[in-house]
């Protein structure tokens, strides 16, 4: 098992063992606010630029490299805003919700040094509704820096650099993770996705104007960033696969948790299996399959345990590392069941505003409940194949759109994966004598 | 009743005060609403309607769009299971089950007494404490049958230390007037003071 050199090297989860350190004076006590005074010192653009010299890529789904996303906002155009994900809802998936309870002025740093970058001049911190305690920590941290100068008018004194965050909260519901729902969300309106392009934030964002949607995890690290040096964070990790991430692992395993660890180079076996981690499987039990990214990506096997986590690598092996959520499923798993699990989720988070997502999901989830059932057909297998299909054409992977959103394609995954994989369990399922279906016109098939 | 009172009046008013646009407080109102009620009634969307400055089919719109906002009266503590993938793979389904049969409530349902909603819910990020379930969008990890028959047994009891349905974060942000800095609306303002610092002059 190859340890990382690096593994006690924590940027972003520091504070995770310090009682205080979710209030102000503990904040302040183990180096908190050095970056935002740091780059007060530096201009706008060397701030904007350590950030891409860092390579921080997007770490709530996409991917996406920061700074790249930065340099999107139009020219000449303002206001421009900052809203900050922290919808944290995908399947498996538990680090954001962390970062804001045990460290929320890092992240509140972190907003800073972005706006003072980008010339944001408002930040909106928009956090899932169902996470009472991440708001009133927020709350608390964001009090605590008004009084104490760091944020609102003139920020540390400086004349020049005033900046408010405005902290919300949602009412439950996956799809406003997406960014362009999340900012129908914040405008008050039913939170459905926007079709891109035209609707890319950085170009038409909140209230039309330019705004930059980032994840709370991605934000979190531009402190260490800015008081270290983008080239430091980028000298940790492989390819663009910089600094360290926070996964969650949880499922089938001996001690689930929540780990920050080199990014890029620690492999999947590293994580589920080293007892520093993970510490693998239940006794006696053998690993059938695992969630490398969350609910919408695709499954890996035994085969890929070897994998180091990193982007392009994992990319290329058919799935995505995601949101960072790795499920581990073990022998004992009905992959069916599990599989339905998740369809049934995006079934029911589909906001309804494509016909393929909205028709589609729903009746995956019917198709797989009536498997479960015992009411099955054997056609129903490729039927399920065929819906898929159509949500996707070709189930590729990265997957085809016919959709506004990924949401949609994302139900694809499970199925395509356990049924590929698994295709005898399906069948296993199916009545030893064929149920007999009368359509509408009266003829049984 | 049931418009806001006077107290959560002025608490809308100073979080309308922070968005450039008034309609972005929608959500926030609804949620004050149902901090007040317990549920977001008829009367407090209308209410919401005419101080954010859209119709009340508007309000209503926005509010059924979201999981969290009841527009039914609902028990003191919503008991929402998590049923995401992790928590399905450490018995949720069992756990669900067990919450059915000891409640006698199906998800969506309430107690005869009045005091608990169950629902089934999805992924609620705690995905290495599973099973878990909130009260009131306050955790409980790792919950074993006994610790469900004990939970509900406080929850009947009133014991169990939880503030009623509606209540979310137990601090506000709250700004002095002089350390706001003044919202940013979308038609106002050219390029902000600080973007014409320098890297000769170091920005001082
Ligand atoms: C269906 C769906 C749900 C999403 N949920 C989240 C979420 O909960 N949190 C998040 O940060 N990003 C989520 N995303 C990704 C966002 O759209 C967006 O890419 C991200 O917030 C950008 O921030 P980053 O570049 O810092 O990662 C979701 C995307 C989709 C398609
Ligand atoms: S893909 Fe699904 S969730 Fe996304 S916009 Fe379409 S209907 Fe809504």
């Amino acid at each position: 098992m190859s340890a990382p050199a690096d593994q006690d090297l924590r940027i972003i989860t520091s504070r995770f063992d310090v009682d205080d350190g979710h209030t102000l004076a503990g904040y302040e006590r183990t180096g908190g606010y050095a970056g935002l005074r740091r780059a007060l010192e530096m201009a706008p653009a060397e701030v904007h630029g350590e950030v891409r010299t860092a390579s921080l890529l997007g770490r709530g789904g996409a991917g996406f490299p920061a700074g790249v996303k930065w340099g999107f906002c139009p020219p000449g155009v303002w206001p421009r805003y900052l809203v900050v994900n922290g919808d944290e809802s995908e399947p498996g998936t538990y680090k954001d919700r962390l970062l804001m309870e045990r460290d929320p002025h890092q992240l509140i740093e972190g907003c800073l040094i972005a706006c003072y970058a980008l010339g944001l001049s408002q930040c909106f911190l928009y956090v899932r509704g169902e996470m009472a305690h991440a708001q009133e920590r927020l709350a608390a941290a964001l009090n605590e820096a008004y009084e104490a100068g760091y944020v609102g008018r003139n920020v540390l004194g400086a004349d020049d650099f005033s900046v408010d965050i405005t902290l919300h909260w949602g009412a439950g519901a996956y799809i406003v993770g997406e960014e362009t729902a999340l900012i129908e969300s914040l405008e008050g309106n039913r939170g459905m996705p926007r079709l891109k392009p035209p609707y890319f934030p950085a170009s038409i964002g909140l209230y039309g104007k330019p705004t930059i949607v980032n994840n709370v995890e991605t934000l979190a690290n531009l402190p260490w960033i800015v008081s270290n040096g983008g080239a430091a964070f980028a000298a940790m990790g492989a390819h663009n696969s910089t600094g360290t991430r926070v996964f969650a692992v949880s499922g089938h395993v001996v001690s689930p948790g929540v780990f920050e660890v080199p990014f890029g180079t620690t492999t999947f076996r590293d994580i589920i299996f080293d007892p520093r981690y993970a510490g693998g499987t239940r006794p006696g039990r053998t690993l059938k399959t695992f969630i490398p990214g969350g609910a919408s990506a695709p499954w890996f096997f035994e085969e890929h345990l070897d994998i180091p986590l990193e982007k392009a690598t994992v990319d290329q092996a058919g799935s995505m590392l995601g949101s960072g959520a790795i499920v581990v499923m073990d022998d004992t798993t009905d992959v069916v069941k599990a599989c339905h699990n998740v369809v049934r989720f995006f079934a029911r988070e589909s906001c309804g505003k494509c016909t393929p997502c909205r028709e589609g999901t729903s009746w995956l989830e019917k198709i797989l409940s009536r498997i479960l059932a015992g009411q099955g057909r054997l056609q129903d297998l490729d039927l399920l194949m065929d819906v898929c299909d159509n949500i996707s054409p070709g189930i590729h992977w990265p997957p085809r759109q016919t959709t506004i959103c990924p949401l949609g394609p994302s139900a694809v995954s499970p199925i395509a994966s356990a049924l590929e994989r698994f295709r005898s369990e399906f069948e296993a399922y199916l009545p030893a004598t064929p149920v007999s279906v009368t359509t509408t016109s009266g003829v049984a098939t | 009743m049931a418009r806001l009172n006077p107290a959560n009046l002025t608490v809308a008013q100073e979080i309308i005060g922070r968005y450039p646009v008034t309609r972005s407080a929608l959500i926030p109102l609804l949620h004050l609403a149902q901090e007040q009620d317990g549920y977001v009634t008829e009367d407090a969307m209308a209410h919401i309607a005419e101080l954010v400055g859209v119709t009340p089919a508007e309000v209503m719109g926005t509010c059924s769009f979201y999981e969290m906002l009841k527009r039914e009266p609902v028990g003191d503590y919503m008991v929402n299971i998590c049923n995401g993938i992790s928590c399905h793979l450490l018995g949720s389904s069992e756990l669900i089950h067990y919450a059915e049969t000891t409640l006698g409530v199906r998800p969506g349902g309430t107690t005869d007494d009045g005091k608990i909603t169950l629902e089934a819910v999805e992924c609620i990020a705690a995905c290495t404490e599973a099973p878990c379930l909130q009260v009131n969008y306050r955790y409980r990890n790792l919950v074993t049958t006994e610790d469900f028959d004990q939970l509900v047994g406080e929850l009947r009891a009133g014991t169990a230390g939880f503030a009623p349905h509606g209540k979310l974060a137990k601090v506000r942000q709250h700004v002095g007037e002089d350390r706001w800095a003044g919202v940013s609306h979308p038609d106002g303002q050219g390029e902000p003071a600080w973007m014409a610092r320098n890297p000769s002059d170091n920005g001082d």
